[in-house]
């Protein structure tokens, strides 16, 4: 029967769904056409707020010239290396100082430290040490993203429920098969849980690299417009970047979808 | 006794460290002796809070008892009662396996061939009423029905005996004698032994074969002991209505009504 009110829900969905859309698009049309008329009439001067049709036709540009393509392959490949590491990392932390208390109190006050520092500042030690290309982005990136995993994975170790504990104790789990059955699907949830904040620091942690001393990526394009200061272009820099961070969100909801089927998701689901 | 006791308390003490150090020590359960043989089905009935669970967490090895010893067949335990099955109040199922892979969660701990430990977990599926759920998670299952998935869980580890700790005191009424009954057919099939802790008197009678009363606790300690004579197979509806019934009811009642108007005089204290 829970079933059946699920299809109900879904659709109801599509009809209410139509007239929502299009109510968006009007939206960012007008944003567009009020951009458009403020700084044509001069209200808003161009040289600092751009012209929407010259950041239109940049994008435009980019993409059909094919030039941005290099740029937002490398900016890519720093998000998606930072993901993984920062990830990989924070899930060994997050097990270790989990299953063992004592390293837990013993770090705490570092971890905390850590954590409150704003860890951008130390892009350009990553600079020095790494060099301008992808890796000291990739560093940066996994600084942040760690630390949003660890805490996670932190918790959802601490966290595991005691009767499922001892009840998978009880049908002679060892302590190995505990870690592997128990405490890293129940910390792989609050991984996924954290999936959108962590993907997009990884981006963040990204851009922020590339726009403090870089020789490719978006970030590098935006520097460099700023350089001449050509303002359409950083807008234009700006767009791109977010169209992107949008489908990078869309492509974490997709895998969460499919990884998570477990998980009782909306409350409808819940007894 | 001729053949040696299933499970036997011998005079079992659990005391807990008191709040404040220095304050007094919290007796939970004090000289407790208890022995269950082999196809027996035994159930403790004692008051809300008597510590119950604890002497149930005593015989399963998951704690360690203050003084006193716990033998299984006649050996002292020592670790987890790896005889033993555990069935908790609170749902046990691992939320991220669906309702097959928690069944078969044992015989895969225990290194059982998947294909094998499938096969045998569709088989127990089928004997609780399930099949064709297998692939539901627990968070779709309702809560009659994934308590049927953990009692597959654990009697298809085939234990030699089932420590069961208010099982179905979270069902509707109408569910859980369905789930009595269900464990009565089971356990006719098998004669395993059980210990079925509940505070429902009524329940207790119609599943047992000897009652155990508990005190109020602090202090908690055996002071009843009843057989209950009632043939079966039985249906726990309908020997409600026998005479025999409530003539055992009747007396057994008289027996457990100081020890609960007790329990309720320290709660309100308490509270």
């Amino acid at each position: 029967m829970r079933s059946a009110s699920g299809s109900d829900k879904s659709a109801a969905r599509p009809r209410r769904r139509a007239p929502l859309v299009a109510y968006r698009v009007l939206l960012i049309v007008a944003v567009f056409l009020a951009w458009h008329v403020l700084t044509a009439t001069g209200v808003l001067p161009s040289f600092f707020f751009g012209r929407p049709l010259v950041v239109l036709a940049r994008v435009w540009d980019w993409f059909s010239s094919g030039k941005i393509y290099p740029h937002l392959g490398v900016t890519l490949v720093e998000t998606v290396l930072a993901f993984a590491i920062g990830t990989l990392f924070g899930v060994a932390a997050g097990l270790w100082l989990g299953l063992s208390p004592m390293a837990a109190v013993l770090l705490d006050p570092y971890i905390k430290a850590a954590n409150a520092m704003p860890r951008v500042i130390l892009a350009p030690i990553f600079a020095v040490w790494f060099g301008l290309g992808i890796a000291s982005k990739v560093a940066l990136g996994v600084t942040l993203v760690f630390f949003i995993v660890f805490f996670n994975v932190f918790q959802g170790v601490r966290e595991v429920s005691p009767v499922v504990l001892a009840s998978v104790r009880m049908l002679g789990a060892t302590p190995r098969q505990l870690v592997r059955h128990v405490y890293l699907p129940s910390a792989t949830s609050w991984v996924f849980s954290s999936l959108h904040t962590s993907v997009g620091m990884a981006f963040v942690g990204s851009v922020v690299g590339e726009y403090l001393g870089s020789a490719a990526g978006v970030g590098y394009l935006i520097l460099q417009a700023e350089g001449t200061f050509d303002i359409d272009t950083v807008f234009a820099g700006i767009l791109v970047l977010t169209a992107f961070a949008l489908m990078l969100d869309l492509a974490v909801t997709r895998a969460e979808r499919r990884l998570l089927t477990w998980h009782p998701r909306a409350p409808e689901d819940e007894r | 006794m001729t053949e040696a006791a299933v499970l036997a308390l011998d005079r079992v003490g659990v005391e807990w460290p008191g709040a404040a150090s220095g304050a007094e020590r919290y007796v939970a359960v004090e000289d407790v002796s208890l022995s269950v043989a082999r196809g027996e089905f035994l159930s403790v009935v004692g008051p809300t809070g008597c510590g119950k669970s604890t002497l149930l967490n005593v015989a399963a090895g998951l704690l360690a008892p203050t003084s006193g010893a716990v033998l299984s067949f006649d050996e002292p335990l020592a670790g987890l009662n790896r005889r033993a099955g555990y069935l908790f109040q609170a749902d046990a199922l691992m939320p991220w396996r669906n309702a097959r892979e928690n069944v078969e969660a044992g015989l895969v701990f225990a290194g059982v061939e998947r294909a094998q430990a499938r096969e045998r977990a569709e088989e127990w599926l089928r004997r609780v009423g399930l099949s064709g759920f297998g692939d539901r998670y627990p968070h779709q299952l309702s809560g009659g029905m994934r308590k049927r998935v953990a009692l597959a869980q654990v009697l298809i580890l085939e234990p030699q005996i089932l420590l069961m700790d208010e099982p179905f005191a979270a069902l509707d009424v109408q569910t859980r004698q369905l789930m009595e009954n269900e464990l009565l057919h089971l356990w006719s099939a098998e004669r395993r032994s059980v210990v079925f802790i509940t505070h429902d008197l009524e329940e207790a009678i119609s599943l047992s074969d000897r009652i155990v009363l508990l005190s109020a606790g602090p202090r908690t300690r055996p002071i009843g002991e009843f057989h209950i004579d009632l043939p079966r197979p039985r249906d726990v509806a309908e020997i409600r209505l026998t005479p025999r019934f409530v003539e055992l009811h009747g007396r057994i009642w008289a027996a457990l009504r100081a020890e609960v108007l007790k329990a309720y005089a320290v709660s309100q204290r308490l509270g």
